[in-house]
């Protein structure tokens, strides 16, 4: 499939080439390791293939079928028809990286678009082109204030309101850095122990950086003037990790004077999709921009005088630096960040205001609902956004395995 | 000249103006507190056709696989077959929770367990995990696996990761992320890692060596059995970047050839769209000795199945994993697009990509050698790089030849890389690119070669057929400008 040679093309070509076996090219690989026999299916049509992924698909079940109520990083939003349209464009979807700008302005200008909006909804002055996801966002925001302080401070506070899997993530990269530590001095246990004040007492002069989340992972949201003011007193840098839909009605991380921001840019208009692929958003104050990683649109012009837009500060980047590089990474969520651009593009300020105010007041009216039956308690503080944090009055795999049997995913 | 910049969409912005439905609130009540609340927004306003037209007239400004070659060496830009967007559009497969009871998502399961079950064959490897982002963060997984093997055998003084002179920028950088000493290692005459600057390296301090197969030359190296049995001797552990696979599916296991791990990019070998510059994928596979170390969460089968009953899937992280490195399992609908293009393939398929890749790959080189030097003169594999030195045309450089052949309507190859051919350009047909393309492009670089004695202009000034002229990267970098 997919090769287009007739027979007759191919005994031209190996003619040119002066052989007469394909084999023949493969003669550098050692003989006795040379074709070995693949234990696979062999290839079926394309008509086969769509029955039989038609029949996987089948065995889920989808949150088009049953009410979710799960959240912790991924949720459900109405997406406009418009975005499948447009990322579904092969002229998007199936380019290279645009490294040569004048046959990528489409890429190149739709990226210079998705850094404008997430400055301007982050409060930031810079954003870059994307990380792979929410945690490797928050990930390279502890390099980053790693390498802003040249290895003197060691220590990156994290808050026990970040997503779980985001201190997974950031403790998995963090740990071999030459004499770096990433610390989470808080353990989930107790809710009332994720506020920023709590944290600011923990701030000191080796702190290299203070990493919370807003609206945190109990949905709660929380005034960190205190904790960045602190912070910055200590000569430490603040990442905020915000959701992105929030972040419509809540003052801006940038206005809290907040030097990264940092995010999952899942809710943009991007279907759940089993946890992948998403995006991880990323903005900085003016005087961060060189220390970011990943890559970065900027503005320009061409020899004719037209105004285009090219990847830039690629100094910083693995292919130019290798191993003294801000980081590895060679790739940017593309697709998913034109898509962003385009929901965001959509829905504009009035909407995106529209969907939060809809989260915000579905989640407390459940919330008021839920509090009035007998044994549920409501453990996420008020204000929360758009989840909350329930204790139950047995096990709450139980719950939602009753749930599950009423046709609720809860 | 007419002006081909496209306004931005914030320069479309009409107030009042709107592009979107939302279904009324039947909850109204809550008000959300203003001591909260941010002021302003300064997001667009524009209808649904305007955001529509202005993307739609972007998009016309890129190029891009579906309109012509693109022969981007070590890119693998290969056709994308369109059954793979109509499977990883399913909304079985898009509308999950990543966080679902496993017993509502055993489809999603199962394509993971099987395609683990794929990568792994192909590799000749035993384990795989689905669930790095990309190719580098795959290296990242597998360069970390080392390590906490090498950690867990207490071998703390095995610093230095040795990286041939001819590999990927992702080397180097991911080594020095997972705290390891970077040391290069030469390249011989032939093409192959230079043995004996290998010998000298290789000793209690070495942690590993990186190596991509076919090398950043196309070339198969002949000396791949003696190094990595080398490297073992001494204790170190062999990664392979995958990079190149797309030469050796059914022509080899990087298993049998003395490699500890390696990662794919599925968005090169099996065919995912590259987007843009992402979403890839980076599936990481090992043998015993590094399975432990895998990053999870990893599918297994928890029961078997019977006459009556499908099997039952589960997700587990493995004992000594080096943990997360993303939120959930990997990039889950490109994982469904490249299990769709290996299920139209299957065992026979894949090598014949591998063998046409290969075939591509060596007639052109056999053609373009004519007129264009090549650095290292024998059988490439799936691509193979030119050295842009013309002693009559010595003002020409790579660069020129690279943009000249957007006025013909091509994608340039890779320039400038890999480092050691100074003036390279790295020319990757791959299998899909039939004949008449293939002699199309020869003849428009013969056509360039020429012009590069009787008329040089039309090469430094290139592109001139294109929507736009060459850019201003001075300009770009020294008035920062990265927001409208």
């Amino acid at each position: 499939m997919y090769i287009p040679h007739s027979e007759a093309e191919r005994d031209e070509m190996l003619a040119a080439i002066g052989i007469d076996k394909i084999d023949a090219l493969f003669e550098a690989v050692p003989e006795k390791f040379r074709f070995p026999n693949l234990r696979l299916d062999p290839g079926r049509s394309e008509y086969e293939v769509e029955l039989e992924l038609k029949d996987i698909a089948k065995a889920n079940l989808t949150v088009d079928e049953i009410p979710c109520f799960l959240g912790a990083g991924a949720y459900k939003h109405i997406i406009p028809a418009a975005v499948d349209a447009i990322i579904s464009r092969s002229e998007f979807y199936t380019a290279y990286t645009p490294y040569q700008p004048e046959i990528s302005q489409g890429t190149l200008q739709s990226i210079f678009e998705f850094q404008t909006l997430i400055a301007r909804l982050t409060g930031m002055e810079a954003a870059n082109a994307s990380h792979y996801d929410g945690a490797t966002a928050c990930a390279e925001a502890g390099i980053l204030a790693l390498h802003h302080h040249r290895g003197k401070r060691s220590k990156i506070l994290v808050s026990a309101g970040l997503n779980p899997m985001y201190r997974s993530t950031m403790r998995t990269y963090l740990q071999d850095l030459d004499g770096t530590k990433a610390e989470s001095p808080q353990v989930m246990k107790k809710i009332s122990e994720v506020s920023p004040d709590s944290l600011i007492e923990a701030i000191d002069e080796d702190t290299s950086l203070v990493m919370i989340q807003v609206p945190d992972f109990f949905g709660q949201i929380w005034d960190y003037s205190a904790l960045v003011k602190a912070a910055h007193e200590k000569g430490a840098l603040v990442a905020v990790c915000a959701n992105p839909i929030a972040l419509a009605l809540l003052k801006s991380p940038g206005s809290m004077d907040a030097d990264i921001v940092v995010g999952e840019g899942q809710p943009l208009g991007m279907p759940l999709s089993f946890g992948g692929p998403y995006l991880g958003f990323f903005a900085v104050r003016k005087e961060l921009v060189r220390k970011m990683s990943g890559r970065i649109v900027g503005e320009t012009v061409d020899a004719r005088g037209q105004r285009g837009y090219v990847l830039t500060l690629t100094a910083r980047e693995q292919h130019i630096r290798r191993e003294k590089a801000t980081s590895n990474i060679c790739s940017n969520q593309g697709l998913n960040a034109l898509t962003a651009a385009v929901y965001m593009s959509l829905m504009g300020k009035k909407g995106m205001q529209e969907v939060a105010q809809q989260c915000y007041e579905k989640a407390h009216y459940a919330a008021r609902k839920i509090s009035k039956i007998r044994g549920y308690k409501i453990v996420s503080h008020t204000p929360f956004f758009h989840e909350f944090a329930v204790r139950c009055p047995i096990p709450a795999f139980e719950v939602d395995e009753m749930l599950l049997n009423h046709g609720i995913l809860g | 000249m007419r002006n081909n910049s496209e306004p931005t969409i914030f320069d479309l912005s009409s107030v009042g103006r709107n592009g979107y439905q939302l279904p009324e609130s039947d909850v109204r009540g809550s008000e959300f507190p203003t001591e909260f609340a941010r002021e302003d927004l300064a997001f667009p306003e524009l209808s649904e056709q305007d955001v529509v037209r202005h993307y739609s007239r972007l998009s016309a400004l890129n190029y891009h696989v579906d309109k012509g070659l693109y022969p981007l060496g070590s890119c693998t830009m290969k056709y994308n077959p369109k059954i793979s967007e109509k499977t990883a559009r399913l909304d079985g497969f898009t509308q999950l929770h990543p966080l679902q009871p496993t017993e509502t998502v055993q489809g999603a399961l199962f394509l993971i367990y099987d395609l683990q079950h794929i990568l792994s064959e192909i590799s000749g490897f035993t384990a795989c995990s689905l669930v790095p982002a990309a190719g580098a963060q795959g290296e990242f997984c597998g360069v970390k696996m080392i390590a906490a093997h090498h950690a867990y055998k207490k071998q703390h003084q095995r610093k230095v990761m040795l990286i041939p002179d001819s590999a990927h920028g992702t080397n180097p950088a991911t080594s020095a992320m997972c705290g390891y000493e970077c040391m290069p290692v030469k390249t011989d005459s032939r093409g192959n890692i230079d043995l004996e600057d290998l010998a000298s390296k290789c000793n209690k301090e070495l942690a590993g060596i990186m190596i991509t197969l076919p090398n950043t030359l196309g070339l198969f190296d002949e000396n791949i059995l003696k190094a990595t049995a080398m490297v073992h001797k001494s204790g170190g552990l062999v990664y392979g970047d995958g990079a190149n696979m797309n030469a050796l599916l059914g022509i080899a296991w990087l298993s049998d050839l003395g490699f500890d791990v390696m990662h794919y990019n599925l968005h090169k070998t099996f065919s995912t769209p590259h987007g843009g510059g992402g979403p890839g994928a980076g599936a990481v596979c090992c043998n015993r000795l590094l399975e432990p170390y895998l990053p999870g969460p990893i599918c297994e089968m928890i029961e078997e199945g019977t006459k009556d009953e499908p099997p039952f899937y589960g997700l587990y992280s493995p004992e000594r994993t080096i943990g997360m490195v993303k939120a959930f399992y990997g990039h889950f609908t490109v994982l469904v697009r490249a299990y769709t293009y290996l299920r139209v393939l299957g065992a026979n398929g894949l090598r014949r990509v591998a063998e046409y890749a290969a075939l591509n790959a060596n007639y052109l080189m056999q053609a373009l050698k004519k007129t264009y030097p090549l650095p290292y003169d024998r059988t490439c594999i799936h691509e193979f790089v030119l050295d842009i030195k013309w002693e009559d045309a010595p003002d020409i450089r790579a660069l020129d030849v690279a943009k000249r052949l957007m006025d013909f309507g091509y994608h340039p190859p890779t320039n400038y890389f890999p480092l050691i051919v100074h003036e390279s350009l790295m020319i990757e047909p791959t299998e899909t690119e039939n004949k008449r393309t293939l002699d199309e492009f020869i003849e428009a670089m013969n056509s360039i070669a020429e012009d590069a004695r009787h008329a040089p202009e039309m090469l430094r000034k290139a592109p001139s057929e294109t929507p736009f002229g060459r850019m201003d990267e001075v300009k770009a970098a020294r008035d920062l400008k990265l927001t409208a």
